[in-house]
């Protein structure tokens, strides 16, 4: 296996709106802050892949206008996943390790504003049995909410406790949305009250991926992958346990998350009650930093927001403030898909 | 800067899809009022049924009949019922395991409020009075006192008279789509009959329609500049079959589609050429654009009468 880190990270200010800016100008200043800090330009990029939805946007193809924003001429070694940009990071890494690049390009974005996103993601689902009947994004996390308080594993109260934990940790995140004291609100979908709730907004996310002495030579600190790998459930809802989420801890130990304590973990979990899931498949324990981001809860682009907490793990290792990080990345409804990377900082002497 | 421009856009798709021998069975059967499942090689009954084994991903299709009542597994009450949904006034949602189901179905429950609905609670299948043979049929599920009779499932072929074998299942998204700042000035002068492309500022060519970015150099493009309006014919193609929207039945075919390259621009745009016999537009045909009555973007473009450009002038654009 070749050594891969993540050398540099950029995001955008999430927003609830951002009429004025094409995907492709939301794009390109968190582009630019990323090659701008490796001191790569365009052309230097081995392998560049992107992650977003035309479901969003309501236009076909809608990644292309957004290529513009990297240079994609003369020809570029290009891929795109219709996924959260942390599954094209999974690729990415995947072109790295057959040494057909030494560096990569992986963004991602997600402008929710111009649909209903709750609507938007129905679309997502069995079209035989299931997407007929429009269960929105929230009335299905609520499903898997109240299953998780019949289990008595957690009440209201936590969930509240977990929302404002996340939120009051944000007002440290310049980048979030929803930050600082958020009132719980009235349900939404019962047991789930807007504050359970993720924010919808617009944002983009943007990492460079770099192997062994390149990535040295591109970052004081690389956040070295350890492990990742990415597991789905069967998409059955009634089939599932949802008080439990078997991918994420099989991906976790494929990843090689359990061989040593983590010190942070950045979980994608945009409801309240599915950090509490995450948490117990994961068997994180109170010493574990669980998103000192502030989370989904406080910023969720969709499409970027995986994306997003591999590289907040990442910067946290690339600042000195954690030596090994779990970064998840959730996909479809109630955590059917969900990946696991683990990452690591070289300690100071190596 | 102008506010940016907003338009209302609906996408909407009537998917047609084919079913496959144990959902045409499930769907059918809920026609004629019957649930049915589909047993697993270990012997659980899944229902809704699928074809493969979800832990085995063997082919399964071994069909059975479940009841129409059945118990409550989890659910959440939806206060605000969205369009589309199946009731329009407050429900819940429900996963209900149907008597004789090890796995559960996903509906809605109609029930007078929360406190009216918990998970273990005894419910039944509502009858949909015009059943297709979809999800839909099951209306929704209703409160039911009965206990579950624990005889087991049935066995049952699958077989009804005039299956069903495919589904339409119509979606419709709203947005309020956005062009941004470049396409909404590049719109904005149109309506004025200008044509208003960007400079790079790193390579200097202009793009018209501007995108808002360099696709070479991959930076923003800012600087307006004018083009047009003549321009050059640099490729185009002979359109044989007759538009099908409304808004171009009044196009005879064939006609000319065409690769422009406006005087000033660095990229070509396309139009539709008239005035002219289609047969004989020519690579560095000279053109200009026409504007209808009010038209807020050129109807087409015919010649200008000029001479042809010189095929060096427009070979890069090609």
């Amino acid at each position: 296996m070749r050594d891969v880190a993540i050398v540099a990270f950029a995001q955008t200010g999430h927003r609830r709106r951002t009429d004025e800016l094409s995907e492709v100008d939301m794009l390109m200043p968190v582009l630019h802050q990323v090659l701008g800090e490796t001191g790569l330009k365009a052309r230097d990029i081995g392998f560049t892949c992107s992650g977003s939805s035309d479901y969003l946007a309501g236009r076909a193809f809608s990644f292309t206008m957004a290529l513009d924003g990297v240079g994609a001429h003369p020809p570029i070694s290009e891929s795109h996943v219709e996924m959260d940009g942390a599954w094209a990071l999974y690729e990415a890494w995947v072109k790295l390790q057959t040494g057909e690049a030494d560096t990569a390009l992986v963004y991602a974005y997600g402008k929710s504003s111009p649909g209903e996103v709750r609507d938007v993601l129905t679309r997502q689902l069995d079209p035989y049995y299931v997407a007929p009947l429009w269960p929105d994004s929230v009335a299905l996390a609520a499903l898997q909410a109240q299953a998780l308080i019949d289990t008595g594993a957690a009440d209201e109260a936590a969930l509240a406790e977990v929302a404002a934990r996340s939120r009051t940790d944000a007002a440290a995140n310049p980048y979030a949305q929803l930050t600082g004291d958020v009132p719980a609100g009235d349900y939404l979908v019962r047991p789930l009250r807007t504050g359970d709730c993720p924010p919808v907004g617009d944002g983009a996310a943007a990492v460079v991926l770099a192997v062994g002495d390149t990535a040295r030579a591109l970052c004081a600190r690389p956040a070295w992958i350890r492990g990742i790998d990415h597991r789905i459930e069967a998409h059955g809802l009634g089939v599932r346990d949802l008080t439990d989420s078997p991918s994420t801890r099989l991906a976790a130990e494929r990843a090689g998350a359990f061989e040593r304590p983590v010190d942070t973990a950045e979980l994608h979990a945009p409801f309240t009650s599915q950090e509490v899931v995450l948490r117990t498949a994961l068997g994180l324990g109170d010493e574990v930093s669980v998103n000192p981001s502030g989370g989904a809860l406080a910023a969720n682009p969709v499409m970027a927001a995986g994306l997003v907490r591999l590289g907040e793990a990442a910067a946290r290792i690339h600042r000195g403030e954690s030596d090994r990080a779990l970064a998840h990345a959730t996909s479809g409804p109630c955590l059917q898909q969900n990946l696991v990377a683990v990452l690591e900082g070289e300690s100071a002497h190596a | 800067m102008p506010e940016v421009l907003s338009a209302p856009l609906v996408v909407e798709f009537p998917f047609t899809r084919s079913l496959g021998p144990v959902q045409s069975a499930f769907l059918t059967g809920l026609r004629e009022r019957t649930v049915l499942g589909v047993r697993t090689g270990d012997g659980k009954v899944l229902v809704p049924p699928v074809e493969y084994d979800p832990v085995t991903a063997e082919e399964i299709r071994d069909l059975v009949e479940v009841a129409a009542t059945g118990t409550v597994t989890t659910w959440a009450w939806n206060p605000a019922p969205r369009r589309d949904q199946p009731l329009d006034t407050p429900f819940a949602w429900v996963l209900v395991r149907l008597d004789g189901a090890d796995t559960a179905l996903l509906h809605v429950l109609d029930a007078p409020g929360p406190e009216a609905v918990r998970t273990g609670m005894r419910v039944r299948v509502r009858w949909a009075a015009d059943r297709t043979g979809a999800i839909t049929d099951i209306a929704c599920f209703e409160p039911y006192e009965g206990d579950a009779d624990g005889s087991r499932p049935a066995p049952h072929s699958g077989e009804f008279t005039d299956p069903v074998t495919t589904i339409v299942t119509p979606a419709r998204l709203d947005y309020t789509y956005t062009p941004g700042r470049a396409q909404t000035a590049y719109i904005n002068a149109l309506a004025e009959r200008r044509t208003v492309g960007e400079r790079c500022p790193s390579c200097r060519k202009v793009y018209v329609p501007p995108r808002g970015a360099c696709p070479t150099c991959g930076v923003a493009t800012a600087e307006p500049v004018e083009v047009g309006p003549r321009g050059t014919v640099t490729t185009y193609c002979v359109v044989n079959i007759k538009a099908a929207h409304t808004a171009n039945l009044g196009i005879e075919v064939p006609y000319v589609y065409a690769h422009i390259a406006l005087d000033g621009a660095d990229l070509a745009l396309h139009g539709r050429i008239g005035g002219i016999p289609y047969d004989q537009v020519r690579m560095g045909l000279r053109v200009e654009p026409v504007w209808t009555e009010g038209g807020r973007y050129p109807d087409h473009y015919r010649p200008t009468g000029e001479p042809d450009a010189d095929y060096d002038t427009y070979k890069e654009l090609l």
